[in-house]
């Protein structure tokens, strides 16, 4: 393992432009949970994605760059603001969306302890390794790993999805009440 | 090249094709007047320079003399924002489409294209998809009842024919095998018929879905609702005047020109096209040539539909792209992989 030192850090080009993506990434990340305005607040999730569709650019991910603008920003976030503004949001209105405390700190726990299984899986994984210079991954590349090597997990993540997606349905999903279906009133 | 080769080059492919999109906004306006006026029996603008040439120099400048009124009840930061954000995809687009062959400049190799990636065509999805922001943006933060109802019509409809466009393009990649458009454009090269290129117009299907998908995306007619003037007034822009309304009229009719340019490189075969035997330095002009033949002719194409279908109403819209446009996509999807499966492996009997 190389260490690294101070003089190191500032001496490499990519560093600088890593800070002037990832500061404002940082601050649109804080935005999207304390801004008080929901449209803002998706705003700044755009501007968060684009900033980690941004470092995939740095690290020369062209594909999966590009796949998380037309993914994330192109369709999902769309479909937030389209669900936004068909059900409520008013100009100039800020809604209290802020949680109790008790909500606000078992979050805190959960993306704490979601960070460092993340962050241990990848040094676990990498460690120091480091990326392979101006080297654009090729798309067959990425196929190739994904349809060959990685095909159980790949199949397996989809798997999951579609449970996350018939679990979002169920949650999302209030039963009418029977005075509900009574009245004919019956609504998803 | 150098680093600064590098840049300066970058820096004129941009400039050029900056000016080129201005320039060809003027003429696309003025062509597309003059078109529908013909069909109308009518004459459409005359006054302005010869055959009424100049007529959106004239319009253009009165808008950018206009006062741009801002309504009191606008969030003004997005308001802003949103012409912006319909302009700026438009003129990326643009950037990785190949107007003409690569030409030698003493021992350098200039691409008639801003740049080339290895993942074009996933870059053109991705930054159409942007499009919707700048009607999302607007038609919220004009604070208007109008602009709202437009773009609420405008992401749904967008989102809609997005799938199916993206779904089109699939059968293309497969059929070619590769995501870069410059690669694209080679794979179509070559003689038929003495002088035709094989172009990837043989994949039928996937040119119409993707060219109405296309006409879809740009919000024109018959898929006009965004800006449905006997129901909505303009749509979503229907809060804004003078220069920031002239900008989501450039970035609608650079997405016309865009969908037109894409269509001809990824099924007409792009650049290619008979040279008639020219000697070597007249012959890249011939590129060039066909290229702007073959997206005016799709231009033209826009603008008669335009002027002689009616528009849908958003049920039949919403019909027609989840029923009819993609299960039909799907299965072209899957006839064409069979197909292309038994090109390049054989039967799996055999």
């Amino acid at each position: 393992m190389v260490a690294v030192t101070a003089g190191d850090w500032f001496s490499t080009p990519e560093n600088y432009v890593f800070l002037a993506i990832a500061l404002p990434l940082v601050f649109a990340g804080w935005r999207v949970v304390t801004s008080s305005n929901v449209v803002h607040a998706v705003l700044y999730l755009v501007g968060a994605l684009g900033g980690s569709a941004a470092l995939f650019l740095l690290l020369g991910a062209e594909f999966v760059a590009w796949a998380v603008v037309l993914v994330y920003i192109g369709a999902v976030v769309v479909l937030f603001l389209f669900g936004i503004m068909i059900t409520r949001a008013p100009i100039g209105v800020e809604v209290e969306l802020s949680h109790p405390l008790r909500v606000r700190i078992s979050a805190a726990l959960v993306s704490g302890a979601l960070f460092v299984l993340i962050a241990i899986a990848a040094l676990t994984a990498f460690g120091s390794e480091s990326i392979p210079e101006a080297e654009v991954t090729r798309t067959a590349d990425i196929g190739q790993s994904i349809f060959e090597r990685f095909v159980i997990p790949f199949e397996v993540v989809s798997v999951v999805l579609l449970a996350a997606l018939v679990g979002g349905i169920v949650i999302a999903r209030r039963d009418p009440s029977p005075e509900e279906i009574a009245a004919g009133k019956e609504t998803l | 090249m150098t680093g600064w080769e590098t840049l300066l080059t970058a820096a004129i492919k941009v400039a050029v094709a900056f000016a080129l999109l201005l320039s060809l906004t003027i003429v696309l306006v003025w062509f597309e007047r003059k078109i529908v006026a013909d069909m109308q029996n009518r004459l459409g603008p005359t006054r302005a320079g010869p055959y009424g040439m100049l007529q959106t120099v004239a319009d253009g400048v009165k808008l950018l003399f206009k006062e741009s009124v801002t309504p009191r009840r606008v969030e003004f930061a997005l308001y802003i924002a949103a012409p912006i954000a319909a302009l700026v995809p438009a003129l990326l687009i643009f950037l990785v489409i190949p107007i003409g062959r690569p030409f030698t400049l003493g021992d350098r190799v200039i691409d008639l294209a801003g740049t080339d990636l290895n993942v074009a065509v996933l870059y053109v999805l991705a930054l159409s998809s942007l499009a919707v922001y700048a009607v999302v943006l607007a038609g919220w933060s004009s604070g208007s009842k109008y602009p709202l109802l437009g773009a609420v019509r405008a992401s749904a409809q967008m989102i809609s024919y997005e799938a199916a466009m993206g779904l089109a393009l699939v059968p293309v990649i497969l059929f070619t095998g590769t995501t870069s458009i410059r690669a694209i454009v080679d794979a179509q090269a070559g003689e038929f018929l003495s002088f035709l290129g094989i172009w990837n117009i043989v994949l039928v299907p996937s040119f119409l879905i993707f060219f109405i998908a296309g006409v879809a995306e740009t919000n024109r007619a018959p898929f006009d609702l965004v800006e449905a003037e006997s129901e909505i007034v303009g749509g979503y822009h229907t809060e804004y005047s003078g220069f920031r309304f002239a900008l989501f009229f450039l970035a609608e009719y650079i997405n016309i020109f865009n969908i037109s340019a894409l269509t001809t490189t990824l099924f007409l075969g792009g650049w290619h096209g008979p040279t008639f035997g020219a000697p070597e330095w007249l012959a890249w002009v011939f590129p060039i040539v066909w290229f702007f033949v073959k997206t005016v002719a799709l231009v033209f194409v826009f603008v008669w539909i335009r002027a002689s279908l009616p528009r849908m109403r958003y049920d039949q819209l919403m019909q027609f792209g989840w029923k009819r446009l993609i299960p039909l996509t799907l299965v072209w999807i899957i006839l064409s992989t069979v197909a292309i499966g038994f090109r390049r492996f054989g039967a799996p009997w055999g």
